[in-house]
């Protein structure tokens, strides 16, 4: 056989497809390396000096490290990006759920591409234009005070965003309204494959809709779930733009996330050193909550 | 023709070398040499003073241009640095603060300009603040790194009409006359002060007025020039916090202080929303076009009456980069703006803040009854008490974000007190020192 089809033998045939695979790798490769990974290596290891960024550094070892995660200041801010973790990750999806379920039969219809669009339509406005617009409507003459005045809450009128109680559940509801859009569609888009008889043999059984929900929606939609949550997190964790459009981290700092906190670090600080310590305790934060989702959700064989 | 009568009404005080230079082309502005220059310039956006300054100096000299990039203060704040240690670094920079970059080397030492225009005509009180000795602390002593383009000064603006309806007939004398506005307001509905406290902390303001009544400036202007053993916890200070403390539960500020920016106190103010706003008098000009006869001016008034006056008084800094290309002819332009009948008249009515310049140089015309002329008025009484203090958010490039700012918000939300509030930024100073 080897003798009439004159190949190459198999070492040098499996050389060659190595050679090819190289080839079509190495262009993202680079661009991944030059843009992610150099600087992530930089990061660390400027997250080891102590360095304004123009002058001379020093090495502080790891006691950057060390004020990251004992300054109570920092561990209030880190904390503040696990309760916009609520904000962002489960009002979107226990909303989006409950749309997806409430609109599961009529998904084909007018009806079912307009309730489609309008939830999608978040999502399509830039974080920022999102930003200004609420902070207008959470302002002392915006609609959300005009309402309660309206309904005879003159007492609740207040500063939202200035407010040390309610600044950062109004900042998280801006994220929600924002992720809800995205959550929506994907679990819409998800409970449309789910087989249509599955649900008719369940109701033969005498499933009741919450049984539905538990034993045929919930499972069908493990893997968009997953997906939902991974990407919110990550937004809740990483969280910058909303923020510094709505209220620059105040008041005091309620609201301030390790996103906003590393740019004043590097940049109004200048203490480089210790915003890049702050960078990677906050990398290390989203893949311990991310990995775990990923290893929960994939598909088991 | 202008270039040499403008020039040669200084020569006295100007030595030989920059005779020479400017009488050697009477097209060519002195220092900048005789083949066209274009000045590399990086000015604050919100503020057409500088911009307008330009334009003027490229009309009386043609062969100077000026290539201009704006940012938000906060911006330059962050960007300063990165562009000054680059080359091609801007000839003229608006500077929010100069320590930091004095210690890297990056800001050119004005000192021989000092000697070769005669700069020692100006008021030292002027340009203290513009001092850094070596290494870039202390701050008040030392060379000068930079220039004022002009010299403003804070206070109280009030709304004419409603401090009418509260029987307020004359700008109160004491800081008890003071306190009875407020409370009147208060009773007569009136918004006793808007103030803005979101993003960043506005009532610094009143805040280092009242640390002004209570007690000296020296002490204060220590603190901010990072001076050996200062502490901004005095018992002085401690009283004036107290005092804004005591406001704050008055309710004199409006129930949304946090979350009120400064473009929407400006807004609210001169839509008559507010008895008394706490502001500089960069907002002059502006104020007098929103509002015309609407709106006053008065400096904080002291403990007792014709007390020792003090407040926020300080350069508009621009800077000239260490690595900049034309560095004689940028410091041409600031002299000329100090100097020249052109540039003084526009700096008032642009800028509607003290030009500086030679002490016995006769201020610009203005129209006696204008706004403008009551806070030129008031930058002479503060020069008479020698009362100018540097705003105390300037100690050190952060300690406004990180002291001032969240501290009074927690004031304001009832979650620090006066005590607190100064034991937290003068913690807060002595960490950033420290690195």
């Amino acid at each position: 056989m080897r003798a009439r089809t004159p190949a190459p033998p198999p070492s040098r045939r499996r050389a060659a497809a190595r050679r090819q695979a190289v080839l079509f790798i190495a262009p993202a490769f680079l661009a991944y390396a030059c843009f992610v990974l150099v600087p992530l290596c930089m990061s660390l290891f400027y997250s080891t000096l102590n360095w304004d960024g123009i002058g001379e550094w020093s090495f502080a070892g790891l006691s950057n490290y060390v004020t990251v995660l004992t300054d109570d200041d920092l561990l209030q801010i880190i904390g503040n990006a696990f309760e916009l973790v609520l904000w962002f990750t489960v009002v979107p999806v226990c909303v989006g759920l409950a749309v997806a379920s409430a609109i599961r039969g009529q998904m084909a219809g007018r009806f079912g591409t307009a309730t489609r669009t309008i939830l999608f339509l978040p999502q399509v406005i830039p974080l920022v234009a999102a930003g200004i617009a609420w902070s207008w409507m959470y302002d002392w003459n915006g609609v959300v005070n005009q309402a309660l005045v309206l309904v005879g809450l003159e007492d609740q009128v207040r500063g939202w965003l200035g407010n040390f109680t309610f600044a950062l559940p109004a900042v998280g509801l801006i994220g929600a309204w924002v992720l809800l859009g995205l959550c929506t569609i994907l679990l819409v888009t998800g409970i449309a494959k789910i087989d249509g008889s599955l649900y008719e043999a369940a109701k033969l059984d005498g499933a009741r809709p919450r049984h539905e929900f538990r034993f045929i929606t919930l499972p069908g939609l493990r893997q968009e779930i997953g997906v939902c949550v991974t990407v919110t997190i990550i937004q809740a964790l990483s969280s910058f733009d909303i923020v510094y459009v709505a209220t620059s981290g105040g008041p005091g700092i309620e609201t301030t996330v390790p996103g906003l906190e590393i740019y004043r670090l590097a940049f109004a600080h200048r203490q480089v050193g210790l915003a890049s310590a702050l960078a990677i305790v906050l990398m290390i934060l989203v893949l311990v909550c991310v990995l775990p989702i990923q290893w929960a959700v994939r598909e088991r064989k | 023709m202008t270039t040499i009568r403008t020039f040669t009404t200084r020569s006295l005080a100007v030595s030989a070398a920059a005779l020479i230079a400017g009488a050697a082309a009477a097209q060519d502005a002195p220092g900048c040499g005789t083949e066209p220059v274009e000045l590399n310039a990086y000015f604050e956006t919100g503020f057409p003073l500088p911009s307008r300054l330009a334009e003027a100096f490229t009309a009386q000299f043609p062969d100077v241009t000026f290539d201009i990039r704006e940012d938000q203060f906060a911006n330059l704040m962050e960007n300063s640095p990165r562009l000054l240690s680059q080359p091609g670094a801007p000839d003229l920079i608006r500077l929010p603060s100069i320590s930091d970059l004095v210690a890297n080397d990056l800001l050119l030492n004005l000192d021989p300009y000092y000697d070769a225009y005669g700069w020692d005509a100006f008021p030292e009180g002027n340009l203290v603040q513009i001092r850094v000795a070596d290494g870039g602390r202390p701050r008040g002593v030392g060379s000068l790194y930079a220039m004022g383009l002009n010299y403003s000064l804070t206070g109280v603006f009030y709304n004419a009409a409603l401090a009418e309806q509260i029987g307020m007939t004359e700008a109160p004398q004491t800081l008890e006359e003071l306190d009875a506005l407020l409370a009147a307001a208060k009773e007569a509905g009136v918004q006793p002060i808007v103030q803005w406290n979101k993003d960043t902390g506005g009532l610094a303001f009143p805040l280092q007025n009242l640390m002004g009544s209570y007690g000296d400036p020296e002490p204060i202007n220590a603190w901010i020039f990072q001076q050996e053993g200062a502490t901004i916890d005095t018992p002085e200070n401690l009283q004036a916090a107290e005092h804004l403390q005591g406001w704050v539960e008055a309710g004199y500020f409006t129930r949304d202080a946090n979350a009120l920016d400064y473009f929407t106190m400006m807004s609210r103010f001169t839509n008559g929303q507010g008895l008394f706003m706490f502001n500089g008098d960069w907002e002059s000009a502006n104020l007098e076009e929103q509002m015309g006869d609407d709106v006053g001016f008065f400096l904080m008034p002291p403990l007792e009456e014709g007390g020792r006056q003090a407040t926020m008084s300080s350069p508009l800094t621009f800077g000239i980069g260490a690595n900049a290309a034309h560095p004689d002819c940028a410091a041409a332009f600031l002299n000329w703006v100090a100097t020249d009948p052109e540039a003084r008249q526009l700096n008032v009515e642009i800028g509607g803040s003290n030009p500086g310049g030679p002490a016995d140089m006769a201020l610009p015309e203005v129209n006696q009854d204008s706004l403008i002329a009551e806070t030129l008025e008031a930058g002479q009484v503060i020069a008479a008490d020698d009362g100018a203090m540097d705003f105390i958010a300037n100690a050190t490039g952060a300690i406004f974000a990180a002291g001032w700012t969240p501290e009074l918000q927690k004031l304001v939300g009832g979650v620090q007190d006066a005590e607190g509030l100064l034991d937290a930024v003068q913690d807060e100073y002595e960490t950033q020192l420290s690195r």
